[in-house]
């Protein structure tokens, strides 16, 4: 049981990463693919924040009587990777766009269709 | 001076960037990049021969001393990579101006050549940053940068490829991320020098090995190894002529030298040897050539069939990453260098063709070899390369892969090498034949050679695939000293 709910955020990141890739790959709907993609984003985030936090540590700001901090840089670096992927967003929701005006629909199989019996 | 060059290989491209975004429509934002590519060039050369005699040049970003900075690391292995890829962007922005004039709207032309400085950024940077979490980001500056410049073809497929593209490249690298932070939590450290001194310590982890292979697939993908290479038809197919010769000539390379470097200097010597690493790349590697090579004979469009051709080369680097041996590590280095040479000057010519009639399908350019002979003859030569004729480039890359794969008694390598090379012949004597032999389907257009602006970047290219088929004392003697570096890295 320990095991269990000790590694909690283990667990929440596993399940995230595994609803985002899903969704990602059986979705035909191109902007779902994307919610997918970001989800699964979103878990790698919750991985590196979590691993920075040290037991009984306090927020890293230097104050008297505290011994103990967080790591804070892997909040650092997810603030990086949070920037790229709201850039992969855009591009990825521009592009949509773009296919929507040219292809009239976002559905993959349709837009295979219409690519093939050309 | 020194010690600056490595970033500014980065840095005077990165600001160029929004500079020629601004400029004016018309020829300028063309120039300002190609001179900045040259002097990338430039200074990537000098940066190669600063650390030839065996020295490293360090660079900490900001004064923050590393491992706790940034480090730009340079040995003779990252400064080969860069000068491939800056050197490439060099003869490939001259044939850019008509080929963009003729393919992409004039409004976006300087958003254009934005992108590819960015793209270039990201693949320089790449090449020269000593921190695996830097490498994250530069791989997604090139890459996001890559999707825009696809996405910009003239047909709508290209927006499907981008997409593509987009949804895979993301996954890549987010899985090399995941593996990234495994690592860190094991032992508190992103950089490469510093954490080939820890990990060796905390190897027996299976965290460690969980993030090894997270960051193993991750790069796979990105490097287009076979069979993850589901992007790169479609992409290198409907992309812009210039993007695509930029992008098979750069970006799969520069992928390939972060497999090279993470897993044989940030990983202790022989962890790879411990897990399935190596044996996979040898299967995915002979099963890219022969699948990918097949599949390039069945084509009907000429840059599609290119395309699966670059998957089937990037089986043979796989190969030599595969046997991890001084010679393999060699023939990988070099065929890195003369792939880039090859591919780029095809892809060349084959935009030369776009360029004059608008198409690339096999029954459209029925007979075009004798209206347009010396783009015919980029093509021959570019394809004999590819072959591995004696006297070409592509023969040098070849030898050394099957002499490294004879040093291991790997028969069955040797086979799929030969086997490969066979195929090419048939996939290359199959547009040879299209472009010559067959009649020349009237269609009342009188086509003539291709300007002097697109010939002259194809045939330095293609004089480069013979120069370096007979003169190997650059290539190869590059290549040995950095795979010493490589695989001497990880044992210390």
């Amino acid at each position: 049981m320990d095991f269990l709910i000790g590694h909690y955020n283990y667990w929440i990141v596993i399940i995230l990463m595994m609803v985002g890739l899903y969704t990602v790959i059986s979705r035909g709907n191109l902007i779902k693919k994307i919610i997918g993609l970001n989800i699964f984003q979103v878990s790698v985030f919750f991985l590196y924040i979590s691993m920075g936090t040290v037991e009984g540590g306090a927020a890293p700001i230097i104050a008297e009587g505290i011994k103990v901090y967080s790591n804070p840089l892997p909040h650092v670096l997810i603030l990086t990777a949070i920037v790229v992927g709201v850039a992969t967003t855009a591009l990825a929701l521009a592009l949509v766009v773009r296919i929507k005006e040219s292809y009239g629909t976002i559905e993959e199989d349709e837009i295979h269709n219409l690519d093939h019996s050309l | 001076m020194g010690n600056n060059i490595s970033l500014l290989l980065v840095v005077i491209p990165l600001i160029a960037a929004p500079v020629v975004a601004v400029l004016p429509r018309g020829r300028l934002p063309w120039a300002v990049a190609t001179v900045v590519a040259a002097l990338c060039a430039v200074l990537a050369a000098m940066q190669l021969w600063m650390v030839l005699d065996g020295g490293t040049i360090s660079y900490e970003l900001g004064g923050w001393a590393p491992p706790w900075g940034i480090e730009y690391r340079i040995d003779a292995v990252n400064a080969f990579v860069a000068l491939i890829v800056a050197a490439i962007a060099t003869i490939t922005l001259p044939y850019a101006l008509l080929s963009t004039e003729r393919e992409i709207p004039e409004e976006k032309i300087p958003l254009f050549y934005s992108a590819m400085l960015l793209c270039l950024t990201g693949l320089l940077g790449i090449t020269q940053t000593g921190d695996i979490f830097n490498v994250f980001v530069f791989l997604e500056i090139s890459s996001l940068s890559s999707y825009a410049l696809i996405s910009l073809g003239r047909q709508r497929q290209a927006l499907t490829a981008a997409y593509q593209y987009l949804i895979m490249g993301t996954v890549g690298a987010t899985f090399y991320l995941i593996g990234v932070g495994l690592i860190y939590s094991q032992t508190g450290t992103l950089n490469m020098q510093d954490l080939a001194t820890i990990l060796p310590g905390v190897q027996h982890l299976k965290t460690v090995d969980t993030g090894f292979a997270f960051i193993m697939i991750g790069i796979a993908l990105k490097l287009a190894l076979f069979p993850l290479h589901l992007w790169l038809p479609n992409a290198y197919t409907y992309a812009p002529s210039v993007v695509t010769v930029f992008l098979a000539a750069t970006a799969t390379k520069v992928a390939v030298y972060v497999m090279l470097r993470i897993l044989f200097m940030v990983f202790p010597h022989g962890f790879a040897l411990a897990t399935p690493a190596e044996e996979l790349f040898i299967v995915a590697g002979i099963a890219g050539i022969l699948i990918a090579s097949v599949y390039a004979i069945y084509q009907e469009d000429i840059k599609r069939l290119l395309a699966y051709s670059s998957v089937a080369q990037i089986g043979y680097m796989a190969l030599g990453i595969g046997f991890a041996s001084a010679m393999s590590v060699t023939a990988t280095l070099i065929h890195l260098f003369n792939h880039a040479l090859m591919k780029g000057a095809l892809f060349m010519a084959v935009g030369a063709i776009i360029y004059r009639i608008g198409a690339c399908r096999m029954d459209q350019i029925h007979g075009l070899g004798r209206a347009m002979p010396w783009t015919f003859g980029a093509i021959v030569i570019g394809g004999l390369s590819l072959v591995g004729v004696p006297g070409t480039a592509g023969f040098i890359s070849k030898w050394y892969l099957v002499a490294a794969a004879l040093e291991q008694g790997a028969w069955i390598s040797v086979a799929a090498i030969l086997i490969g090379s066979l195929l090419a012949v048939v996939y290359v004597g199959k547009l040879i034949e299209a472009l010559y032999f067959r009649p020349v389907t009237d269609t009342g257009k009188v086509i003539s050679e291709a300007p002097m602006l697109l010939l002259m970047p194809t045939w330095v290219l293609v004089f480069a695939n013979i120069y370096f088929g007979l003169d190997t004392a650059l290539t190869v003697g590059v290549a040995e000293k950095a795979a010493a570096i490589l695989l001497g890295g990880g044992a210390s």
